[in-house]
């Protein structure tokens, strides 16, 4: 009989099979930003260590370690590939999407593991702009509360739409929001909406 | 080494034991209607009827107390349905709400059923399980009330491979005057059975956990319990299960009954032995490994564990890389975003329930390949520990 398909594509199988820039050991690595994100609770935990070029202002090196599953540990061995030699402001960019785009495409469930290394990248950078006094750069994501009546936010619209919620009704069942006034129904749609663009791509 | 597959997921389907394969291709040809009075109707009714007494020969029972359906699912799906059914005249009349007790480990055809009816008119409670994955025999007692209608208890646990001590359950339930059901599907052919000595009134099977075809399975319902149908229809099964009768299938699960009748015992010991080498083989070559099946009181080859600082997909996936087949508890290979809560209801902790792998050995499983299958786990372990931001208790 011939073999079904593998469960991810040859691109995100190579990257399993044989992840790039994996770190060794944390405590000799001499890194500029070192950044940690997820929950081993949650099923994913992700470390990521840079290396800057300072007068050019590009990452010259960069390693990671995970607790996490495969299409994780592709997307973070696919992430390091793709961040070294990139400037820092634009590695500092980087969305889920244009790593699973590089890797050829990733469950829909998935990618929930995929976002963590663009978060842990970020992270790592906000460390190295830190230690060199360029806290000016570092972007916080403070939520926003859409939601009045139910303080829901633009964060628990995006973890929800993460979570698999594609329509107004599913993610009032995930976050209770617009529940009660319902006044913030046209802003939450627009919100929904541009997250599963980000994630997923143009529907 | 030439080993290239080695299928190590029993607990999720076996393949078909090949006297099954044989008899199976032998009548693929009657296509009779079992109730049809004619020579081809007779003829597959027939084969029907000897299926039926194949059955219940592997747990003691008598024919007329088995009914085929179509999954262990529907077996279990049926009874806890009847807990609702809105003609109460043709199950027991029940005073008040119906209240099922039921457990937290159950498979999710218990469980899913459970929470459907809770949406309906009955009363559901779970009992908690401890470390070992065996009934908290305090909170059981504490929750098997005069109003409980219906207990339902699982034989063994598909994930961790706990074996409950049904007897006493059982007979604690009759005594209360309850009725008693037990999910059976993981026990029946890997543990005696004997329903002349266990007092449950309803027991599922399931054809396919025993090395005979998908998409059959059958119910022990004892002489003299409330029954109502789930399927309504036709009179086959004796009103009890309309539809026609997927003889193929029937013949199928009559065989692997008997097939395990004969085998069964013998297999348990070896698959004893073989566990036992599993475990410490792999002790031998692994470092820091969570055992969570207890081997005292488990189905003979499944085995659940899990290796501290990784996750089970990636265990799985590099495994089926090197030809092996397994299953995890994890998370990332559920669709959901939720481990195994089998694990978790046995209080072990998120990262052992992400990291959980299962492995369960069967009839052809040999030495040879557990020694392929402890050197691959051991490749990797070590390649995904190598990986992993947390390693033995110490966050790096």
């Amino acid at each position: 009989m011939a073999e079904a398909n593998w469960v991810y594509n040859e691109n995100v199988k190579d990257h399993f099979m044989n992840p790039r820039n994996i770190l060794d050991d944390p405590e000799t690595y001499e890194d500029d930003g070192r950044g940690m994100t997820g929950n081993i609770k949650c099923g994913d935990e992700m470390l990521f260590v840079i290396k800057v070029d300072k007068e050019k202002g590009i990452i010259s090196d960069c390693k990671w370690k995970t607790f996490g599953c495969a299409s994780a540990i592709a997307s973070t061995s696919k992430l390091s590939e793709m961040v070294i030699g990139m400037k820092v402001e634009d590695a500092y960019r980087i969305q889920p999407d244009q790593i699973i785009s590089q890797l050829g495409g990733l469950p829909d469930k998935k990618i929930h593991c995929s976002v963590l290394g663009d978060k842990a990248l970020r992270a790592a950078i906000d460390d190295y702009y830190r230690r060199n006094g360029m806290e000016d750069r570092i972007r916080t994501t403070k939520a926003m509360v859409v939601c009045n009546c139910m303080n829901v936010t633009d964060h628990d619209i995006e973890e929800a739409v993460l979570d698999g919620a594609r329509d107004y009704q599913t993610l009032q069942e995930r976050t209770k929001i617009g529940t009660v006034c319902g006044e913030c129904k046209e802003e939450t749609s627009v919100l929904m909406n541009s997250f599963i663009e980000k994630y997923y791509g143009k529907q | 080494m030439s080993v290239t597959s080695v299928y190590l997921d029993h607990n999720a389907t076996t393949p078909l034991h090949p006297e099954v394969k044989t008899l199976m291709k032998e009548v693929m040809d009657e296509y009779g209607n079992p109730s049809s009075m004619h020579q081809y109707g007779r003829q597959a009714r027939q084969l029907i009827e000897e299926a039926r007494s194949q059955v219940a020969a592997l747990i003691n029972a008598t024919p007329d107390e088995i009914v085929f359906m179509g999954s262990g699912s529907e077996a279990n799906n049926t009874v806890l349905s009847m807990l609702t059914c809105p003609l109460r005249g043709c199950s027991t009349p029940v005073l008040g709400k119906p209240r099922l007790l039921t457990s937290v480990i159950e498979h999710p055809c218990i469980l899913e059923t459970a929470k459907c009816i809770a949406g309906q008119s009955a009363d559901v409670e779970y009992v908690r399980v401890d470390s070992r994955g065996l009934i908290d025999m305090d909170d059981f007692r504490k929750k098997l009330t005069r109003d409980t209608l219906l207990v339902s208890i699982m034989m063994a646990n598909n994930e961790i491979g706990s074996v409950q001590d049904i007897q006493t359950i059982a007979e604690m339930t009759k005594k209360q005057g309850t009725i008693f059901h037990t999910d059976a599907v993981q026990a029946v052919g890997k543990i005696p059975v004997d329903v002349t000595t266990l007092p449950v009134d309803f027991l599922s099977m399931s054809a396919h956990k025993i090395y005979g075809p998908k998409g059959v399975g059958a119910l022990y319902i004892r002489k003299g319990a409330p029954f109502c149908p789930l399927i309504h229809g036709g009179h086959q099964e004796q009103g009890r299960r309309a539809g026609t009768e997927n003889t193929l299938g029937i013949v199928g699960m009559g065989k692997a009954a008997e097939m395990r009748l004969r085998e069964m015992d013998d297999e348990a010991v070896r698959l004893r032995d073989l566990k036992k080498y599993l475990m410490s083989a792999l002790t031998s070559a692994i470092e820091d490994i969570h055992f969570i099946s207890d081997p005292g009181r488990d189905i003979p080859g499944t085995l659940s564990l899990s290796f501290p600082g990784i996750e089970g997909e990636a265990i799985l996936l590099y495994l089926d890389l090197e030809g092996i087949m397994v299953s995890t508890g994890s998370a990332c290979a559920s669709g959901s975003l939720d481990p195994s809560y089998v694990i978790l209801s046995t209080g072990q902790s998120l990262e052992c329930a992400h990291g959980s792998i299962r492995i369960s050995m069967g009839r052809t499983t040999s030495k040879e390949e557990i020694d392929y299958t402890v050197g691959a786990f051991a490749r990797t372990v070590e390649r995904l520990r190598k990986m992993t931001t947390y390693t033995r208790g110490v966050r790096s």
